[in-house]
């Protein structure tokens, strides 16, 4: 009975379809060089952001303009974060912290314009970012410290029987790092996007149209919170790894 | 009836690695549950640990998303 009636409505799931990489410039292969979707989108995010951080506060009003007020908050929000969680000696690598976090939170929201391609989806995406974070942090560690920094997989607080075994528990933790630091975010932005198109297939339906326009608004409120807070969460924690790297001794 | 017992099987497996969101939620509510009552015993210390919150919430939350993808795999890799 329900089968009949989903066939009758012609209702259709392809909550995958919007994640598809496609040339913008005709048909055909996609080699490393080729200008599609994915490439677009993620211009149009470096272009807002200098928009933003560069246009926006060139003026440098002493009473600030609205963007440039925006360039302001998003400054200092990120400094406090970097030198709260990492220290003062954090401070150096603002810049690195800085811009992967307007990278990420521009690139969300982006991807929240309806027909628009979300560049964060994409789990090739977000573990180039942090393997970068990884492979950095690794070697600034080993630079600052040299063999000291493997003091971070000794936990000194431990008693003495327990620390060989903390020690692997620590080494293969430290290695999952860049597995859940780039799915979580291409995880959770992958996610509330399938959501909401599940919900967008409901709406053929006329008995649950409304039901399910509700829900399309409730996942998009939704969406805009997880698309700050998983940009939020990725910085703070390249600023947890930093500072792994700067201090290792527990 | 069209496909296989494999298909089978990678359709009933994805629907079981569902199940691993539910611990998510539970992890994720306990460490929410517990910064709420903790803010509301010491309300002036609540404010330098927003920061802990929302790392112990990814952290808890990414095993939520692990079993998100294990199901994507199941349902379209495998």
């Amino acid at each position: 009975m329900a089968a009949e009636a989903e066939s009758e409505t012609g209702l259709v799931f392809h909550p995958m379809e919007q994640f598809k990489i496609e040339p913008l410039f005709g048909e055909g292969p996609i080699h490393w060089y080729t200008i599609t979707n994915q490439t677009l989108w993620m211009g149009i995010a470096v272009l807002v952001i200098f928009l933003l951080l560069v246009v926006g506060t060139s003026r440098r009003a002493l009473v600030p303009s609205r963007i440039q007020s925006i360039g302001e908050l998003a400054y200092g929000f990120v400094y406090k974060m970097v030198e709260d969680v990492a220290g003062k000696e954090g401070v150096k690598y603002f810049p690195y912290v800085m811009t992967l976090f307007m990278f990420i939170v521009v690139a969300n929201f982006l991807g929240l314009i309806p027909t628009s391609f979300s560049t964060t989806s994409h789990i090739a995406v977000t573990v180039v970012m942090a393997l970068m974070v990884f492979v950095g942090v690794t070697i600034l560690g080993f630079v600052k410290h040299g063999i000291g920094f493997l003091k971070l997989f000794w936990v000194s607080s431990a008693p003495l029987a327990l620390r060989p075994v903390l020690a692997i528990i620590e080494v293969i933790s430290y290695f999952v790092r860049p597995v859940s630091h780039s799915i979580r975010l291409a995880g959770n932005i992958m996610a509330g996007h399938a959501v909401i198109e599940v919900f967008a297939a409901f709406a053929a339906i006329l008995a649950i149209a409304p039901l399910s326009m509700l829900g399309i608004v409730a996942m998009y409120g939704m969406d805009m919170l997880v698309a700050f807070v998983q940009a939020y969460v990725f910085t703070i924690l390249t600023c947890v790894y930093l500072k792994d790297a700067l201090h290792p001794a527990h | 009836m069209e496909g296989d017992i494999v298909q089978m099987g990678a359709y009933i497996g994805a629907g079981l690695a569902c199940m691993g969101m539910g611990g998510a939620a539970v992890g994720v509510g306990s460490i929410v549950g517990n910064y709420l009552s903790g803010a509301l015993r010491n309300p002036s210390a609540a404010q330098s640990q927003t920061a802990m919150l929302f790392i112990g919430i990814a952290f808890s939350e990414a095993f939520g998303i692990f079993s998100f993808l294990v199901a994507l795999l199941l349902m379209f890799a495998v």
